[in-house]
């Protein structure tokens, strides 16, 4: 990988989530980054850089939620990237969940909302993040997320 | 001018009324809020359900002071502006959302400095009549930094973190 830039897929949600993960823009830096989201309101977000439009869900939508892993699954085949990266929710537990099976690298940084306990997206995606993050030192343990800081 | 959000996910009667009240009562003319779909319409208020992203950013430009459900989209944003901010807590226990997240949330804000709360509507009324006192702030930088953008940096070029 030293050769060429890594390709690295940043997804989530919109909102909260959004906001989080456009903070973490410089760990991309020397990347090739799609930034993808669920409205296109959001492009004038990311400059220049690639933006898709994903269908997010919620777990209260069963279609929605069929609907989002699809668009997902379709991102992933076409940008194949070395890396996926999310802050959430349902959509980049989505990404990290086919990612990991595709052979692709996986993060999670749980949002800083989280704050008492990791939400249901985050608790999950410890079984399909290469690196399993929390914004918060008191919910980082062994073979829970770790810790490395926060997007403030 | 003073604006409200509700977020984008389920609209916040509960923090609405109390506000609407408190504009009638006080006859405030300068507040404006994003209600959400499908929720109660305030009648002192002038009003939208939803606001697009860059319309979102330019009403955060133009405030004074935001009052807000107390989600991280809502609070960052207010940061990144220096903008003071009032946040009420949804509560999944009354359907205002899906888990209890933003109370602790809510906490956790306030004892870093970064939010004033008010977690119940007695406190929200009583906060708004102090509201005007709430200060500027100096606007946090657009991106983190720190430990967290290093370690996912290294893991993206090195494939591997201190923390595993």
């Amino acid at each position: 990988m030293s050769e060429t830039k890594p390709k690295v897929l940043a997804i989530a949600s919109g909102g909260g989530h959004w906001v989080q993960l456009l903070r973490l823009r410089p760990a991309f830096e020397g990347c090739d980054v799609v930034f993808a989201t669920a409205k296109e309101g959001y492009r004038s977000d990311v400059g220049d850089a690639d933006f898709r439009v994903i269908v997010d869900a919620n777990r209260s939508n069963k279609i929605g939620l069929l609907r989002s892993a699809w668009s997902i699954f379709s991102l992933l085949r076409r940008e194949r990237p070395d890396v996926v990266i999310s802050t959430g929710a349902a959509p980049g537990f989505f990404a990290l969940k086919m990612g990991r099976m595709m052979g692709i690298k996986t993060i999670w940084v749980d949002s800083i909302a989280n704050a008492e306990e990791l939400s249901m997206s985050g608790d999950k995606a410890g079984t399909c993040a290469d690196l399993w993050l929390t914004q918060w030192a008191h919910l980082a343990r062994e073979n829970r997320p770790a810790h490395m800081g926060n997007v403030l | 001018m003073i604006f409200i959000t509700v977020g984008t996910d389920q609209p916040f009667d509960r923090m609405l009324k109390v506000i609407d009240q408190w504009a009638g009562d006080s006859d405030r003319r300068d507040v404006f809020a994003q209600i959400g779909e499908g929720g109660w319409v305030p009648e002192h208020i002038p009003s939208v359900q939803f606001l697009e992203p860059v319309e979102f950013k330019s009403k955060f430009a133009e405030a004074k002071l935001i009052i807000g459900h107390a989600g991280m989209g809502t609070i960052l944003s207010a940061l990144l502006h220096g903008k003071p901010i009032l946040v009420m807590p949804k509560k999944a226990s009354l359907g205002e959302h899906r888990n209890e997240h933003q109370t602790a949330t809510a906490k956790r804000m306030m004892e870093l400095g970064n939010v004033n709360v008010a977690f119940d509507e007695a406190e929200l009324r009583e906060k708004l009549d102090h509201v005007d006192e709430l200060q500027p702030r100096t606007p946090i930088g657009p991106y983190a930094s720190g430990g967290l953008v290093e370690g996912i940096r290294n893991f993206i070029f090195e494939g591997k973190s201190a923390a595993k």
